[in-house]
């Protein structure tokens, strides 16, 4: 019997698995990648909720389709930097761009 | 048989996810990892049907796959360098295998607390048509956040065509 810990347990493994990339990757690009599995396995924890606990409200689904669409907006206005960054510095990855750091 | 056939299809669809997105940040080659990115999509959006999310699996196939999983290649075939190393290497300075552990016990630490927590389930409540439900709360309960997300939508747009184009003229 698939319960609502299933769907949790892949939701953690997947959000632990962005949380290392984040962390480890080179390039911006591949850090925003991370950002999108992590933000996925959020969806997926709404979702279950929204099934398992809540069946008439859909109150979860709802939820999920507004990260959808910050993950959308995210995606476009970050990739935007990235090839202006690209254009400006002739690199994507994140430990050269280094001008904030003091 | 029918619960035996959604017992193998969770699991297919678990193992597909887990399973790409372990790919996504091992690869070397950051054409691997986007386009294993939209092959987790596709996982993601299975595990949706099998919620009874029909609406939201569609719109994840259209919106992860169409969309994000795409514009992450564009954005890889834009800003491809000359690949001595892999374009998609772990940062040197930071020790990967310390960071392997932290998640991994996150990940121990999340178990944990779902084994242990009683969850109230409230029913197979079956909810038949979801769009036409999703549409009627988006339309009135839920309007004002919509037109927000709208806003958001614009301005991100604008943003991102201001900030890839520049504004010279």
């Amino acid at each position: 019997m698939i319960g609502l810990a299933h769907f949790l347990t892949v939701a953690a493994m997947v959000f632990a698995i962005g949380l290392y990339g984040v962390l480890t990757k080179r390039t911006i690009i591949g850090i925003l990648m991370s950002i999108e599995l992590m933000l996925n396995a959020v969806n997926i924890n709404l979702i279950a909720f929204s099934h398992f606990i809540t069946p008439e409200a859909l109150t979860g689904q709802i939820f999920a389709i507004f990260t959808i669409t910050v993950a959308a907006a995210e995606v476009a206005v970050g990739l935007a930097m990235v090839f202006r960054v690209y254009h400006d510095r002739n690199t994507v990855h994140a430990a050269r761009l280094d001008e904030m750091h003091w | 048989m029918n619960e035996l056939a959604y017992t193998a299809a969770f699991f297919i669809f678990a193992a597909i996810t887990v399973a790409s997105a372990i790919g996504v940040v091992t690869k070397n080659d950051l054409v691997h990892s986007a386009l294993l990115l939209a092959l987790c999509f596709i996982g993601v959006s299975g595990l949706y049907v099998l919620l009874q999310a029909d609406f939201l699996a569609a719109v994840q196939i259209l919106i992860y796959n169409g969309a994000i999983a795409i514009v992450f290649v564009l954005g890889t075939m834009l800003t491809r360098r000359s690949a001595r190393h892999g374009t998609n290497d772990t940062e040197k300075n930071i020790p990967s295998r310390v960071v392997a552990v932290v998640s991994g016990l996150f990940v121990v630490v999340t178990l944990g607390v779902i084994a242990t927590t009683p969850w109230h389930y409230f029913g197979e409540g079956v909810v038949e048509d979801t769009p036409s439900l999703i549409a009627q709360f988006i339309l009135t309960d839920y309007m004002v956040a919509m037109e927000a997300a709208a806003v958001l939508l614009l301005a991100a747009m604008i943003g991102a065509i201001v900030l890839a184009k520049g504004v010279e003229e």
